[in-house]
């Protein structure tokens, strides 16, 4: 055969492919630097003015449950009965104990909001860690080795799925005197796991059909490197979205249980339970119901746009 | 910007059809993406045009902006991100860019057709092929149910589709890729168009498929008068079919050349390095011909010609000057109709 | 170019090692008859012996029960010669990729051996299948979904030696892996950056670095130019030429693309519906092909010349590939063939150079699975 002279491609990254017409630039002007797709959604989320307003929000909520000691010198368990319905909100004093009123047992509003926090965000974040691990294992184990485990763990999925969220928790944390975080974060994820399960499972489904999944597996890789070296990585930007996305819902959940008595018990502070408490005075008090309920709401709402922001950044074609 | 076609002259606006008269016309046409990393430069004024029972080839590799130009003839194109900065696109002398909504869609299914590379999923997979099919006179010529069945087993009679009353009612994944693309060009047909944009609509079939489908096309074509822009990137499939050829790079016409012609005397370094890189089916190749490079970033493309970079002959004037399309003589200075050539150097090109 | 390997057997026995002298000797006097020069490259390295893949049509959602069967490959026999190039071609759902999937083990097979060095690698598994898989790599079509999107391109070449790490030792990859991107033609340093900032072409070299990073012996080449622009494909193409002539390297290289094969291989077998319709040296598959399938197939591809295109015949067949699931009885080719009588549909024709060709010093000697193959020469202008 003849000896043949091969050109060496020139530095040209970044050229345009098109497909079916649609151009599609894949890659960037001269990027000097390695540009992983991580780095590419991070730099579409900086741009992302709900990204930045949630995530502004979130740090501001996240650092209010770690340190709550910087907000309010106040503690949220101090009853002062003498201040007993004398809860009116004092707007002028801003941050001081007495900002957001009392509530019927004389404890500072504002404190109790300050060291809510702690109890929302641990059981959202403690939650949605629990699920997406359970999930994604799940999930990961019926995608990639279909057949019999396939059938079982979609069944098992599929029961789990039909028993409702709140109803299924209601009867589960009834059954607990002691309701600590931690009891709250076991029965929710022991419920909530299927969401990710089926999203893992679909997303590690496709992706095993993959010509890089193949060409590991024609190279003799394990088992183990194919799942976690080529699997996961690529299963797992839709598993966050979903994550981030239900992340609100449960704490939203666990206001809901708070609210309806089977939540944290009765001595922990949570927006929830103060909820629950406020409902009573609605009528001569109703700021006692309404500062926790905002509290809910704007929680729950940073996280959703956050994890609106992070779909779009890491899928742009759900756009 | 020189017209391709020598006969074109600004066409009347009265629609009358006369001999070699465009049918439509594109003039300086350019069609611009907004994109993470920029504004890419997809179309960079191209001009051609169709007469009736003309079959025009616009040859290109991917991102060459042959099926954006086509998209944007259709009124398809995603706007945002796409836009439109500049040009005309006349449709029996009327400018289309300018025309109401509604006046374009009477032009496109009525008078402009198009053919796409992936039958099944142009195809409606719920959808029976024969209610598909008759949607078009039911919406356009407000058939009744049982005349617009009717016509469409006659239609799929007519692209050869064998036993078309009994096919009638199944569903496009009952049909392999051979019989949907006929589908597609039935539903292309349905209301007698003047022009049939086929974007690569052979691409995805087999060889001993793809003569079928290609033929079929070649001869309703003559059936029918109609125009023809067939956009491929098949040196092969262009040589059986075309009348004339537009070679597309970077979002502008390199050369123009009727069919024959491009192939025995190629007037632009880039046609020719595309000829010669290809394998010969009837005799065992040497040395294969690579072009050197990678076509260019549609967000940065080289000043002055955009093939400079890849161009064995390039000078400094390939790079500082955009060559327009200067039309190709005989060395004696004679005329060769409808040749083009946009290189400053055409003439080294094509007579050595 | 070079006439390769004899054929010291006919393909329908059942071979294994020890078996290989066996000849039959009308057979090898008709081989030999049509190679007109001397062996020069080696013996077979992989000989593929009755290779059948079905893969099977289940009904039920729990239980399932087989009510059919996707006849993919049902039975092939070929042999690849060391340092050949081998080209398969023919249309979708001809069984064409199965067999690459079978060669690289990531499909059992239902039947058959593939002897590579002499050992069935199908029955192989651990550690030996593992150094088999070290000599035999792949080069996949779709340069975009072959590599891994969240890896450098050091990590995907590097990931063969984490997985091989006899081949290179650790403090030594870096270095290989740069040596292979300069190998291929990319600039070195590109060693961190991740896939999509490369093109289509780049992308394919990075795949074929990844395929040679190992010293294979055999590289499966499925469509590897397929998916690429016209103006690349000839880069790509011209490279794996020059890495054949520096390793040693044997292809299986299968395509659709007629010319394509024809330029890059030195012999080449034909497929249709699973079954190989006719195999030999691309001098005598283009342009003294024998089987009818050949000649269409060879007719119906658009040349890039319309002068020669004028010139030549054209076989316009009629109808689709029938289904896999249910292929015609007999020859598989009958349903489409102009040719076909009743005894096309009740015998299966054997691959085996034809009765009236056998002993005749011509091209079209060479193995053909038609009962009435006679040759034609679609390819040139009359």
């Amino acid at each position: 055969m003849p000896d043949k002279t091969v050109e060496k491609v020139e530095a040209l990254p970044g050229d345009t492919a098109s497909t079916a017409g649609v151009i599609v630039t894949d890659a960037g002007p001269a990027p000097e630097k390695a540009r992983s797709l991580w780095s590419d959604a991070w730099h579409d989320l900086r741009r992302n003015p709900l990204f930045l307003i949630s995530a502004v929000l979130i740090v501001f909520l996240l650092v209010m449950s770690l340190w709550p000691g910087l907000f309010t010198s106040a503690s949220p368990r101090d009853a002062d009965l003498a201040k007993h319905y004398l809860g009116k909100p004092n707007w002028s004093h801003f941050f001081a104990p007495d900002w957001l009123g009392y509530d019927v047992q004389g404890r500072s509003i504002y404190a109790r909001v300050v060291y809510g926090a702690r109890a929302s965000i641990t059981v959202g974040v403690g939650v949605t860690v629990a699920v997406t691990v359970l999930g994604t294992v799940i999930g990961m184990i019926a995608g990639y080795f279909g057949g019999w485990t396939d059938t079982l763990l979609s069944r098992l999925t599929d029961i789990f799925l039909g028993i409702p969220f709140l109803l299924g928790a209601l009867v589960v944390l009834n059954s607990f005197d002691d309701r600590t975080v931690w009891v709250v974060i076991m029965a929710l994820a022991f419920l909530g796991w299927t969401q990710i399960a089926r999203v893992a499972r679909g997303a590690v489904i496709t992706i095993k059909q993959a010509d890089y999944v193949v060409a590991a597996k024609a190279l003799g890789a394990s088992t183990s490197r194919i799942l976690f070296r080529h699997i996961l990585p690529n299963a797992l930007a839709p598993i966050i979205v979903v994550a981030t996305i239900a992340l609100g819902g449960y704490i939203a959940a666990e206001a809901t249980l708070s609210f309806l008595g089977v939540g944290l018990g009765d001595t922990a502070v949570s927006w929830g339970g103060d909820v629950a408490r406020g409902r009573e005075q609605l009528r001569i008090a109703p700021h006692t119901l309404i500062i926790p309920s905002v509290m809910v709401s704007i929680t729950v709402l940073s996280f959703l746009m956050f994890g609106d922001a992070v779909r779009n950044a890491l899928d742009p074609k759900l756009r | 910007m020189t017209i391709i076609d020598e006969t074109a002259e600004s066409p009347s606006a009265d629609g009358s059809q006369g001999a070699g008269r465009p049918l439509l016309e594109v003039r300086d046409l350019h069609v611009e993406f907004r994109t993470r990393d920029g504004v890419a430069k997809a179309v960079n004024g191209v001009n051609y045009s169709v007469a009736a029972g003309e079959t025009l080839a616009v040859l290109g590799e991917s991102g060459s902006g042959k099926s954006v130009t086509a998209q944007a003839i259709m009124g398809i194109l995603d706007m945002p991100p796409g836009r439109i900065p500049k040009g005309e696109i006349l449709f029996r002398g009327q400018d289309m860019l300018t025309m109401s909504a509604e006046e374009r869609r009477k032009i496109r299914g009525n008078k402009i057709a198009m053919i796409f590379q992936d039958a099944l999923s142009s195809l409606n997979p719920v959808l029976s092929v024969g209610y598909q099919l008759g949607e078009m006179f039911r919406v356009h010529q407000g058939m009744s149910k049982k005349d617009a069945k009717a016509k469409a087993i006659e239609l799929m009679d007519r692209v050869k589709i064998p036993a078309a009353k009994e096919r009638v009612g199944d569903y496009p994944h009952q049909f392999s890729g051979g019989m949907r693309q006929r589908i597609m060009i039935a539903m292309a047909l349905a209301l007698e168009p003047d022009l049939i944009i086929a974007d690569e609509p052979t691409t995805a079939l087999d060889v001993t498929v793809q003569a079928q489908v290609m033929d079929l096309l070649a001869e309703l074509q003559r059936e029918y008068n109609m125009g023809l822009i067939l956009i491929t990137h098949d040196l092969g499939v262009v040589a059986d079919v075309a009348d004339k050829i537009a070679v597309m790079y970077a979002g502008r016409i390199v050369e123009t050349a009727p069919v024959h012609e491009l192939y025995k005397r190629p007037a632009h370094p880039y046609t020719k390095g595309l000829l010669e890189s290809i394998p010969r089916l009837d005799q065992k190749g040497q040395d294969l011909y690579a072009i050197k490079g990678l076509p260019p970033n549609l967000t940065r493309i080289p000043s002055g010609c955009a093939f400079n970079p890849r161009c064995p002959q390039a000078q400094d004037i390939c790079r500082t000057d955009i060559p327009p399309l200067h039309p190709v003589t005989e060395r004696d200075g004679g005329e060769l109709t409808g040749r083009g050539s946009a290189c400053h150097f055409w003439k080294e090109t094509i007579h050595g | 170019m070079a006439e390769l390997g004899k054929k010291d057997e006919s393909m329908d026995a059942t071979p294994n090692v020890t078996e290989v002298e066996t000849v039959d000797a009308a057979t090898e006097e008709a081989a030999v008859a049509a190679l007109d020069a001397p062996v020069e490259r080696g013996e077979p390295i992989l000989q593929v012996r009755n290779l059948v893949k079905h893969f099977p049509l289940t009904q039920g959602i729990l239980f399932k029960r087989q009510v059919g069967a996707v006849k993919a490959v049902d039975g092939i026999s070929f042999d690849l010669y060391q340092g050949e190039t081998l080209g398969i071609v023919g249309e979708s759902g001809c069984g064409k990729s199965t067999v690459a999937k079978l060669l690289m083990m990531l499909e059992k097979a239902t039947a058959g051996e593939i002897f590579y060095k002499g050992q069935d690698i199908t029955k192989l598994s651990g550690r030996a299948l593992k150094a088999v898989r070290r000599n035999i790599q792949m080069v996949f079509q779709d340069p975009y979904t072959s590599l891994n999107p969240r890896m450098t391109v050091g990590d995907i070449i590097g990931e063969t030696f984490e997985i091989h790490p006899e081949v290179a030792p650790k403090g030594d990859r870096r270095r290989k892996v740069q040596d292979l991107l300069d190998v291929v033609g990319l600039n070195p340093e590109y060693i961190n950056r991740y896939p999509h900032q490369f093109s289509g072409g780049q992308r394919q070299r990075i795949g074929i670095a990844r395929g040679l990073a190992l010293n294979p012996e055999i590289i499966v080449c499925d469509e590897p130019v397929s998916a690429l622009d016209v103006s690349v494909q000839a880069q790509v193409i011209n490279l794996m030429e020059k890495l054949q002539n520096e390793f040693n390297l044997s292809y299986l290289f299968i395509a659709h693309d007629l010319s394509i094969v024809r330029h890059i291989s030195d012999r080449v077998g034909v497929m249709y519906l699973g079954k190989m319709a006719e195999i030999g040296t691309d001098t005598e598959i283009y342009d003294h092909p024998t089987h009818p399938y050949t000649q269409a197939l060879l007719s119906a591809v658009p040349v890039p010349d319309p002068e020669s295109r004028e010139g030549r015949e054209r076989i316009i067949l009629t109808g689709d590939v029938p289904s896999p699931a249910n292929p015609p009885s007999g020859c598989r080719f009958r349903t489409r063939c102009w040719k076909a009588e009743d005894k096309c549909a009740q015998e299966v024709p054997l691959l085996a150079v034809p009765e009236r060709f056998k002993g005749v010093d011509t091209p079209a000697a060479h193995e053909s699975a038609c009962h009435f193959a006679e040759e034609k020469d679609v390819v040139h202008a009359a």
